[in-house]
Formats: structure tokens, C-alpha cells, sequence
């Protein structure tokens, strides 16, 4: 199948380089310390962060640390065919590897004997739900005053019809080819996560890896710009 | 979110120092470099599919099956591959029983990546019969210790015992045409997997806020490192999976460092991993075929054989061998009972005072080897004849001339040998059957 087509646009319109649009909005759930909805084109993810709190099971307590807890699930209507079941192999996966890129960037040692979680669901996927996830979790965090290092983003990347693709949608990134998620720390450069799948040779998996790099770049300055929005709106409310 | 951390074993404030201080002037607890790999012992069970890896302490055993099963609705002509861990309680204070925890699935979930996204194993060609039956493949992967590193032990079993595992035959027939038989090991040889490469996982551990980089990290180095990374690559330098799951960020050098570092390593595993295998191969085939360690010649048993013919084989052997040893005595007999009879003309001897001069020359008793004889068996009785004849022509009884006929003899036998270097034990019954006609 051709997903680029000789003019070098993708099957729902967009440059090899181009992201989908996205729509991101703090403070939708009211009884959550954090909160945020975050849209990557057809890609929607509610994200709900309770904490700092009390340690629920103390035996879980770290010395010195923050506990962070991560729940990703799927909502049973947010892909075509409902066949998903909760709790299995792969939100396992992907609640693990949440949870521990929140980890890295959240001061968790500044919030000791305390607990905070994480909680993720998605409402609409349409590929990168993963990406979509963690940015949701950071703009919950932030929404919450959690301490963090930077702001943890992440974005994905694939390689189709021998192109490099960026923010790969649920088609291109079930035609088999090779999918690189990266989730970067963009002030301090360092990357946290990364995933890949299917083959890749070593020079292509540089370029893909640096287009990937490159869209978490962009992310994180919507994440930022949308927090800023959120700062002046309660500025507002409060001079009001 | 269940009770992670609730048996979690903990190292002493002194030791994880103590590990982080050896690690800056690049030392490791156990003695090896930085980028040096433990040592890796592959051994394999009785049965096709059964691995068992040793990667320094930890102990993984890996084991294959395969069921025939109808094909999921969206891929009707591709079998399935799928693996499941097992962290057996024993093998790490952590590990608790019941439904495997997270690192379980995030370890399944690794190797399944590689394995399967990367199309290492051809799914296609374990489809039967299209939309009904296809050969579902389980991998099943114990771990017996954790010494550190689960990751890439376990890929290693897995791939040791898909690249061992043999699946059996089976056609497509009966009446409708539409039933699958399947054939035992017995009658028909079954079948391996294909297997286009082998993805080898590779992990990191980042120390000292990912400034150092530790390859193939110890239980110990686990829990001190803050930070971790598999990478999956195969010989060809193509890279099938990587798996950073988020923790301290390292820079992005770093990372292309470490996939370097890796896909060098890869071909030099992958060899380990295919001599061991063939070697498990060689073994296995030799199994089948019971060999006599005396007579058999590798242009006997060539071929590989089923163990039942082989038993039937090698008691045909048996009976040559018997038959042939009786016929090596009677010959040196007869040839003593020629020379005999040719001395008795020329010089008065008997067998007894064979030795010493030239006259009393015995080719068969001497100079000929048991092979020689055995193969050409069928000329004898020909040429001996035919020495007799040339003996009896020229009359003269010289003793010179009888040697130097003797000599004839052994080249022509030696001639055969070397045409019917291809023949069978069974060949060389044959002309006993006709001396005994000919004798009787």
C-alpha cells in the first residue's frame, strides 16, 4: 500500500515531517488535584493525578522518595473493535514505562513519605497513544504543582514507503513498519524513553530517531504555551 | 498497581557506594570491563524445542510447543508465535507466585517485540489450511535464578529453542480434503521452524546519571543503575527492538553509542548460539543411527536413517561381519592350501616352514589387510584360478616366476579394491554363495 504518495503527502494529508493538530486543556476532571485532556488529531487521552498524598500500603514506602503509581487503560469504545480487556499485557507495559518516565522527571525527592497517581485513560485512539499519554500525565503533574525537573514530552516517529514519519496515525503505525516512540527531557536534552519496533538499519533508525527528537521539540512548546494559557486565565480570575 | 516493592530485596546503603565508586574508575564488582559479557553456556534438553541458558548466575530455560489452532480473522494464512514468563518465586526473593507481575510482562513484551515485530520466525509457513488450521507456537520461558540481566538470557532461550524445536509433519487429505493429518515423529522427519535472523538482545545499565554505561549488568548493578536499556539487533546490523522504559534520561550520543556497541557484539553471539545448536543437531541425528564401530565405513552409513532400520541394519552387519570373518579364515586357509599345492611342486614344504625365503612369500597372511580382503572377495576365487592356469602354463615351476605371480595377485586384488571401494558388506556374500555352488 502506498502511504506516501508521489507529491510526498500522507494518506490523511500531512508532509512526512507534519504532526496531527493538538488540543490540550488542563483542569477537566473537578475533584482531581490534576487534570488534563490531551488531543493529538483522533488520539484523546484524559489524564487525572492525585498527590501528594498519604501512602496508601506503607509496605510500598520508599526511603526518601515519592511513590508514583501509573494506571493506563483504554476505554473499551476508543477502538474500532472491542475486543480489548483491561489489565493486559500491553497497558501493563505501557503503565510500567509511564510511570517511570513521570518518575524521572518528577523531584520525588522533595516529597518523601508521599504517594502520587497517576491516572490514564484513553478515550480515542487513533495511533500514539502512548506519546499521548505522557504528555497528558505532564500537563496533570504540572496542573497539580507536582515538582518536576522539565517537562517530560513524547512523540512518535515510523518509517513507511522508505520515508521517515512523524506522529505515525493508528493505519500507518499497523502497516507493519518500524515505530519509535521517544519521550525526551527537552531543557535538560536527555532522552528518557524510547521504544522501537520491527527492523530498521542502523543509518535509517538515526534519522527516524532525530525526526522523533525533533517532534517532541515542537510538543513541548505547545505544552508549554498551553500551561502559560492556563497561568494567565487564573491570573484573570483572580484580578476578577 | 498491585503490591510491587513489597518483597523488593534491598542492598545496603555501604554496598550500592561501594558499587558506585568502583564503577567511576570503570571497575565492576565482579572483575569484568565495562563492556565485557558474562560467560554464556547454551545446553539443550532430550526432546525438539528445550533450552537452557546460563548467562553467569542467571538461569533461564526456554521451551517450545506448538499446537494447531484456527488463525485470527484479520491474518487467515499466518500461524502464531507467543510467549509466556514464568518467575518461578525461587528464583528472586521479589518474585512472588501468582500472575506474572510487571517486569514478567515487561520482560515477555521485550522479546516478544523483537521476535515477532521484526518477522524472525516465518509465520506464514506454519499455516495448514487457510482460515482453519495454523501452527500456533508457544515459547515458554522459566526463569530458574535471577543473577541479573533476565532479559538477555531469556532471549537467548527463546531463540535456542525455536532454533531447536521441530514441529511435526502434517498433509492436508482424508475425504473432504479438507482434514489435517498429522504425521508422528516416527514416520515422518519433522520440521523445523524458519528462522530469516536471529534478533539478540543487548542491555545497558546507565550509572552515575547516565554518564556511565555498563553492559550486561548483575543483580547486583540492577539495583543500583538508574537507568536501563535493551536493544535488539541482529548480525545483519539491523536493530529489531528497543526498549529504554523511561527512568533517568541519557544523552541521545549515548544511546547511539550503546546501539553501536551492540550490533558489534551481535554477529559474535549469534555464532555461539548457532555452533551450539548445530552441535545439538550433529548429536541428535547421530542418535538415530546405530553404527558397528568396526565395519561400518562412512560410505555405509551415510544417509541418515530411521532408528528401526538402523536396528535391522546393523544386524544384517552383524551377519555379514560373522559370514565375512569365517570367510577371511577359510580364505587364508585356501591359500594356504594353494600355496601348498604349488610348492608341493616346486619346493617340498610344509605350511609350517612358510617363513623365510622369498618362495614362502604370503601375501595374505603379511601383507594384505582384513578391508582389502573383505572387498574384493568376489575376484578371488577368479584370480586364484587364473595364477593356477599361468602357473600350469608355464610349467617351468620356477620359484622367481611363482612370487612374481603372487604379486599379480595381490595388485589385481588391490585394483578391485579400489573399483569396488562403493560396495556393500552384502556384496561380498555373494561370491561365497557361488564358491559354494562351485565347490559343492
Amino acid at each position: 500500500m502506498e502511504y506516501v504518495n508521489p507529491e510526498g503527502l500522507r494518506l490523511d494529508g500531512r508532509r512526512f515531517n507534519e504532526m496531527r493538530q493538538i488540543v490540550a486543556e488542563v483542569g477537566v476532571v473537578s475533584r482531581a488535584d490534576g487534570s488534563a485532556v490531551f488531543e493529538m488529531g483522533n488520539t484523546k487521552v484524559i489524564a487525572a493525578v492525585y498527590g501528594p498524598r498519604e501512602i496508601q500500603n506503607k509496605s510500598q514506602q520508599k526511603n526518601g522518595h515519592a511513590l508514583v503509581m501509573c494506571e493506563y487503560s483504554m476505554a473499551h469504545f476508543s477502538t474500532g473493535d472491542r475486543r480489548r480487556q483491561k489489565n493486559d499485557r500491553r497497558s501493563t507495559e505501557l503503565s510500567l514505562v509511564i510511570r517511570q518516565t513521570m518518575e524521572a522527571c518528577i523531584l520525588t525527592e522533595v516529597l518523601p513519605h508521599s504517594q502520587i497517581d497517576i491516572f490514564l485513560q484513553v478515550l480515542q485512539a487513533d495511533g500514539g497513544t502512548r506519546s499521548a499519554c505522557i504528555n497528558a500525565a505532564t500537563l496533570a503533574l504540572a496542573d497539580a504543582g507536582i515538582p518536576m525537573r522539565d517537562l517530560a514530552v513524547s512523540c512518535s516517529a515510523g518509517y513507511l514507503n522508505s520515508t521517515p514519519l512523524l506522529d505515525l496515525n493508528y493505519v500507518e503505525d499497523s502497516a507493519g513498519g518500524a515505530d519509535v516512540t521517544v519521550g525526551i527531557l527537552p531543557k535538560l536534552d536527555k532522552v528518557t524513553l524510547l521504544q522501537m519496533d520491527a527492523k530498521l538499519p542502523m543509518e535509517t533508525f538515526e534519522t527516524v530517531f532525530a525526526l522523533a527528537s525533533e517532534g517532541c521539540k515542537a510538543i513541548a512548546e505547545r505544552v508549554r504555551e498551553v500551561l502559560q494559557e492556563n497561568t494567565k486565565q487564573l491570573e484573570y480570575r483572580r484580578a476578577a | 498497581m498491585e503490591g510491587r516493592l513489597a518483597n523488593m530485596w534491598r542492598l545496603t546503603v555501604n554496598e550500592s557506594k561501594f558499587v558506585e565508586t568502583a564503577l567511576q574508575s570503570e571497575l565492576r564488582v565482579d572483575g569484568r570491563g565495562l563492556y565485557d559479557y558474562r560467560k554464556l553456556t547454551i545446553k539443550f534438553g532430550k526432546e525438539y524445542g528445550s533450552s537452557e541458558v546460563q548467562l553467569g548466575h542467571t538461569h533461564v530455560m526456554g521451551f517450545v510447543t506448538a499446537q494447531l489452532v484456527q488463525p485470527y480473522k484479520d491474518r487467515p494464512n499466518e500461524g502464531s508465535l507467543s510467549i509466556f514468563t514464568e518467575f518461578s518465586p525461587m528464583a528472586d526473593p521479589s518474585f512472588e507466585p501468582g500472575r506474572p507481575g510487571e517486569s514478567a510482562v515487561e520482560l515477555g513484551r521485550i522479546i516478544d517485540r523483537g521476535l515477532r515485530e521484526s518477522r524472525a520466525v516465518d509465520t506464514e509457513s506454519l499455516c495448514v489450511l487457510a482460515g482453519k488450521k495454523v501452527w500456533s507456537v508457544r515459547i515458554d520461558l522459566h526463569i530458574l535464578d535471577n543473577g541479573g540481566n533476565l532479559v538477555d538470557a531469556a532471549n537467548i532461550a527463546a531463540l535456542a529453542a525455536l532454533m531447536t524445536f521441530r514441529r511435526p509433519d502434517c498433509t492436508v487429505g482424508g475425504e473432504s480434503n479438507q482434514e489435517v493429518i498429522i504425521h508422528s515423529l516416527e514416520e515422518r522427519e519433522p520440521v523445523p521452524l524458519i528462522i530469516h535472523h536471529l534478533p539478540i538482545a543487548f542491555t545497558f545499565g546507565f550509572f552515575n546519571k547516565g554518564n556511565i554505561v555498563v553492559m550486561d549488568p548483575t543483580y547486583i548493578e540492577e539495583e543500583v543503575m538508574c537507568g536501563r536499556m535493551t536493544v535488539t539487533v541482529n548480525a545483519n546490523g539491523d536493530i529489531c527492538a528497543i526498549q529504554k522504559p523511561g527512568e533517568e534520561g541519557v544523552n541521545q550520543s549515548v544511546i547511539l553509542h550503546c546501539l553501536r556497541l551492540a550490533s558489534s557484539r551481535a554477529a559474535a553471539t549469534t555464532k555461539i548460539i548457532r555452533e551450539e545448536v548445530e552441535a545439538y543437531n550433529r548429536e541428535k541425528s547421530l542418535q538415530k543411527v546405530k553404527r558397528h564401530p568396526t565395519l561400518a565405513k562412512p560410505e555405509v552409513s551415510g544417509p541418515i536413517v530411521v532408528v528401526k532400520e538402523g536396528h535391522k541394519m546393523s544386524e544384517d552387519e552383524a551377519i555379514a561381519a560373522e559370514i565375512s570373518r569365517e570367510y577371511v579364515e577359510r580364505l587364508n586357509l585356501s591359500s594356504v592350501e594353494l600355496k601348498s599345492s604349488k610348492e608341493q611342486e616346486a619346493v617340498a614344504a610344509s605350511p609350517g616352514n612358510f617363513k623365510g625365503g622369498p618362495s614362502n612369500w604370503d601375501p595374505y597372511t603379511e601383507a594384505m589387510d582384513v578391508d582389502s580382503l573383505k572387498a574384493s572377495l568376489a575376484s578371488r576365487g577368479v584370480s586364484v584360478t587364473k595364477s593356477t592356469i599361468k602357473k600350469k602354463a608355464n610349467d617351468s615351476g620356477n620359484v622367481q616366476k611363482e612370487v612374481t605371480g603372487d604379486l599379480e595377485m595381490k595388485d589385481t586384488a588391490e585394483t578391485t579394491k579400489h573399483k569396488s571401494g562403493e560396495m556393500t558388506l552384502k556384496d561380498a556374500v555373494k561370491p561365497k554363495k557361488k564358491r559354494k555352488n562351485k565347490s559343492s
